[in-house]
């Protein structure tokens, strides 16, 4: 147990950006659950079983007479499709880590996927236990605020507009962390300029899987190179 | 609430279900103990770069571009994020400063 009690303490600087973003985003999450009539516990129910954030964004919308459940898997897979591919960075880190790999996997969002990608495990802590520590500390920075907005509603006790930036600034930090190394920044560039073109062609709603597939096609067409440089 | 508890409780577990499949696909064609591909490995480090460039871009996609205030507000929020961090490299100074500013932004200013 010791090992673990060192490797949350280690972890825990490494996701105070998360905690910021995602209890404001789990505030709003659970403020517009409970718009719909639901109890800050259903909040923490879905945060604890689901864990996604703009999936359960979406997910409130489901909770009207009649919805066909056809509807909510196939909206659901499009909203989170982009996840198929998080995978693929981490087989081998999480192919080692036994049982615990279940759990892995169920916490892969976007943020969490972005911290185990860059951060650099510390010397003195083991590594399987300090991703697992970043992990459950994400997950427990959402399920918090998803009750706090249930129990709050709409009576927030400031006039919080605006502080979904922080998930923004997030990945504007990690990005900005990954171009600092060289051989990240053609794929960077890559990824951002597919998505804003397929934004252009396809609209917010839909350009996230296009923009993968458009991506991976140019990182095979640039593997020769690519390749190269990584092994510089 | 506008449904029963059952249907409820079917809803959320069917929408965790599917999320989770989505994540679970690639460990479970590439299962514990199965080579990896040299190409799918080679993606697997390459992705990471790409899909956090993409991420950038989908926060900022519903920014209105073409309407008043055209994007002023995250633009000059995001450009603040980016010089603290060149300056001082500490992630909660940019993000905290930041997220501050564009608060700030558009409660008051635009």
């Amino acid at each position: 147990m010791h090992g673990y009690k060192n490797a949350f303490k280690k972890a825990f600087p490494y996701t105070i950006p998360v905690l910021t973003g995602y209890l404001f985003i789990g505030i709003a999450f659970g403020v517009m659950y409970a718009e719909k009539g639901y109890s800050a516990w259903w909040a923490v129910l879905m945060s604890l079983l689901v864990y996604a954030g703009s999936g359960q964004y979406l997910a409130v919308r489901f909770f009207v007479p009649g919805i066909s459940f056809f509807q909510v898997i196939f909206m659901t897979l499009m909203v989170n499709i982009r996840h198929v591919f998080y995978g693929l960075s981490l087989l081998g880190k999480f192919n080692r880590m036994g049982k615990k790999r279940w759990y892995m996997i169920f916490g892969l969002t976007d943020e969490t996927y972005s911290l185990l990608c860059t951060t650099k495990v510390p010397e003195e802590v083991d590594e399987e236990k300090f991703l697992f520590a970043i992990a459950i500390l994400d997950q427990s920075y959402w399920v918090i605020g998803s009750f706090i907005g249930g129990v709050l509603k709409s009576v927030l006790p400031f006039n919080a507009e605006g502080i979904e930036f922080a998930m923004t600034a997030l990945f504007i930090v990690i990005f900005l962390e990954q171009w600092m190394e060289k051989k990240n920044r053609i794929p960077a560039l890559i990824g951002v300029v597919s998505a804003v073109v397929c934004l252009q062609i396809f609209g917010s709603g839909s350009f996230v899987l296009p923009t993968m597939i458009v991506c991976i096609g140019i990182l095979f067409l640039l593997r020769k190179r690519l390749e190269v440089e990584t092994c510089r | 609430m506008p449904v029963s508890v059952g249907v409820s409780l079917a809803i959320i577990l069917t929408v965790a279900v599917t999320t989770f499949a989505t994540r679970a696909l690639p460990f479970l064609v590439f299962p514990k103990g199965k080579a990896i591909p040299k190409t799918i490995e080679y993606l697997g480090s390459v992705l990471t770069p790409a899909v956090i460039g993409m991420l950038v871009v989908y926060c900022l996609k519903d920014t209105p571009v073409m309407t008043a205030p055209h994007g002023l507000p995250e633009l000059i929020a995001a450009g603040t994020v980016v010089a603290l961090h060149l300056w001082k490299r500490n992630n909660l100074l940019s993000i905290g400063g930041g997220t501050i500013l564009y608060m700030v932004l558009v409660q008051t200013v635009f």
